[in-house]
């Protein structure tokens, strides 16, 4: 079991023929994900590692079946494929595509919520469910199907933390990363939310950074509902100043919210194992 | 992207919102000249883009030309948290009756744009939503249709406005949304609103933050946060203009890293080590040859860095590509400064092995490197 895409999944690639969009194909197809059609407006009628292009959505659907969708437009026209894909009734719609404005993001978000669609990203290096379904960036190999939960607000030390679970023997029911910027689909609470009904996930690994209070929600979360499975996080950032952004627009602390500290603090409170270093969460969670 | 005090009063000004009579100045003669323009007892403000410049002596009044003169040349040549002051904003003195706070912001966890008033203004709001979140209105607006004319009044009447002054301040949250939207801006803020004698709401502060992601849909602002940013350092923008994500920091170990959340982590590992962190670098997640050489360029040539720590996680980035795109940087560029890599994932035995052949230690994890990189410190003159 998993959560939100396994071994059913078939996808369509929204700008499968862009560099990203075909080199992340190809790797998604090797990995085993069931890609049945790629969308680039004006190059309908060519082909993407043998994956058939079309010129829209409606097209690419009524030839193939696809039910989940990722999307590698550049930022000025994503919004635009975000809600053709939305409209398309894609569940989930993955959105690779880094530097969406908060504006586009904030009409998105509440499209998709009103279509009762899930939205994972943007900035996101997407979702895997370990040897039935990859729908991102991430490097396949690290992964390993198992009983963990992953979710994180950051791309390359998710990889860092997987790779680390599967060293450990501890595999992995889902990974995802919800996305680095200041307004995405999905928050912390939801994933945890899916992984606690989920029976094929035991424990779950949560990677936290600063900015916003997605973190302290989640505490607030895990405490109401006696949160059923353990948790080990670990939260990045004590040493970024205030005021600057670390790398993701979402990674900022504004006056005195989004410190590292304070998310600790409250996910501790929330009898969350704490993590000081990435290392350690694979230790947290094989003495659970 | 942060606007000037009298950048974010032209905007508004152009939306027919009122603000107080001012006129920028760069020199001195030009400050006493402003003053002789308005001819009324003036606040002299401090242009900058770093916070608090209040408390650090960055507002001044001034009650005749000789004043404006003498207080130009004092702002004129301070610094304030590291930003120098260009230019200072010569502004009618305003007699208040009261000091309201009204701001829009991005709210994360909702997912849209929220309205926030208080009728206790021109202190920290944060403070305020500490001490006594009573006083604060808040109001979320509809991504897709918008803040409507009668949620504004809603607000107004829960501040405690009626009558003319409620259409009024219905009118200013209207304006201010309007700005919001046409500009991207993730937070546009006034604090205080002043409500004079005469009952005129009044802009005396404003503040507009835009979205960086934004900006290319305002090429304006574009080209200018590409030549000209006070509050960044000459590092971070040239930083900026190779999209590399730096942070300068006031420590002595250089990193760089792939990924935000990594490079984050590493930093921090720096911390609980004992040492210092010189930088934040994210040269992305691909981590390309041309992307390590901009990096290494940029964070070498802060000179407090005395040892370098590089952590790359290489995901569908080949290790051996990495080592070797090190060692091709090295020898161009003869770098001399102590490195510490930690460079592992897919092929990582041979890009280690390659390190290792040019005598560069390469580790395995991220803990060794950092302690490796601190205790070199003290090694290095």
């Amino acid at each position: 079991m998993a959560i939100l895409i396994g071994k059913n999944t078939t996808a369509l690639v929204q700008g499968i023929t862009g560099s990203q969009g075909s080199y992340h194909t190809k790797l998604m197809l090797e990995y085993g994900t069931r890609i049945v059609a790629g969308v680039t407006p004006g190059k309908g009628g060519t082909e993407v590692h043998g994956v058939p292009v079309f010129d829209t959505v409606e097209e690419a659907m009524s030839r193939f079946n696809a039910n989940a969708s990722i999307i590698f437009v550049p930022a000025p026209s994503a919004k635009d494929a975000v809600l053709e894909n939305i409209a398309a009734g894609f569940n989930p719609v993955v959105v690779i595509t880094e530097g969406l404005p908060v504006k586009d993001e904030i009409q998105i978000m509440e499209v998709a919520r009103l279509k009762g669609i899930t939205i994972i990203g943007p900035n996101t290096p997407g979702i895997i469910t370990p040897s039935e379904c990859k729908l991102g960036i991430m490097p396949g190999h690290i992964f390993k199907q198992g009983k963990v939960g992953l979710v994180s607000r950051s791309g390359t030390l998710t990889y860092e933390i997987a790779a680390s679970l599967t060293a450990a023997g501890l595999g992995q029911s889902t990974c995802l990363g919800v996305g680095g910027d200041p307004v995405v689909g999905l928050s912390f609470v939801d994933v945890l939310e899916m992984f606690r009904k989920d029976p094929g996930t035991e424990s779950i690994a949560m990677i936290g950074e600063i900015g916003g209070n997605a973190e302290e929600m989640a505490a607030e979360y895990i405490k109401n509902t006696k949160y059923p499975k353990p948790i080990a996080a670990y939260v990045a950032g004590r040493a970024a100043p205030p005021g600057k952004r670390m790398g993701h627009a979402g990674a900022i602390i504004m006056g005195r919210s989004g410190t590292a500290e304070t998310k600790i603090e409250a996910l501790k409170d929330a009898g969350v194992n704490l993590a000081l270093k990435p290392g350690e969460i694979a230790k947290l969670l094989k003495s659970c | 992207m942060k606007l000037f005090e009298y950048e974010a009063k032209e905007i508004a000004q152009q939306y027919g919102l009122l603000v107080p009579r001012g006129i920028v100045a760069s020199t001195t003669q030009e400050a006493k000249e402003a003053f002789q323009n308005l001819n009324q007892p003036s606040m002299i403000k401090a242009q900058v883009l770093v916070a608090g410049r209040g408390k650090a002596g960055g507002i001044k009044p001034a009650s005749n030309p000789d004043e404006a003169f003498e207080v130009a040349k004092t702002l004129l040549s301070m610094t304030i948290k590291g930003e120098k002051v260009a230019k200072v904003l010569v502004e009618q003195k305003l007699a208040g009756k009261h000091e309201r706070y009204l701001s829009i912001v991005v709210d994360r966890s909702s997912r849209c744009y929220t309205l926030l008033c208080s009728t206790e203004g021109g202190v920290d709001i944060e403070q305020i939503a500490l001490q006594s979140p009573e006083k604060i209105v808040r109001h979320k607006i509809d991504p897709l249709i918008g803040l409507q004319p009668f949620e504004s009044r809603l607000v107004a009447r829960r501040l405690g406005y009626s009558g003319k002054q409620m259409n009024q301040l219905t009118s200013v949250i209207s304006k201010l949304y309007e700005i919001m939207l046409d500009y991207d801006a993730e937070l546009i803020e006034s604090n205080p609103l002043i409500e004079t004698e005469n009952g005129e709401l009044v802009a005396a502060d404003l503040r507009i933050l835009l979205d960086d992601n934004s900006l290319f849909r305002h090429q304006k602002f574009l080209e200018r946060m590409k030549t000209f940013e006070p509050d960044m350092t000459d590092l971070e923008v040239k930083a900026r203009e190779k999209d590399l994500a730096y942070v300068e920091l006031d420590g002595d170990v250089g990193i760089i890293g792939n990924g935000a959340g990594l490079v984050m982590a590493t930093l921090d590992m720096i911390l609980d080590y004992k040492g210092k962190p010189a930088n934040f670098c994210d040269v992305g997640g691909g981590a390309s040859e041309e992307r390590i050489a901009s990096a290494l360029e940029i964070v070498l040539a802060n000179p407090r860095v005395k040892v370098l720590l590089i952590n790359i996680m290489g995901g569908i980035t080949r290790c051996d590509d990495v080592a070797r795109a090190i060692l091709d940087i090295q020898k161009k560029m003869g770098i001399a400064k102590p490195m510490v890599i930690r460079l592992v994932g897919t092929n990582e035995e041979e890009g280690q092995r390659i390190l290792a052949a040019a005598n560069i230690p390469s580790l395995n994890s991220m803990e060794e490197a950092a302690a490796k990189a601190v205790e070199l410190i003290p090694k290095v003159k």
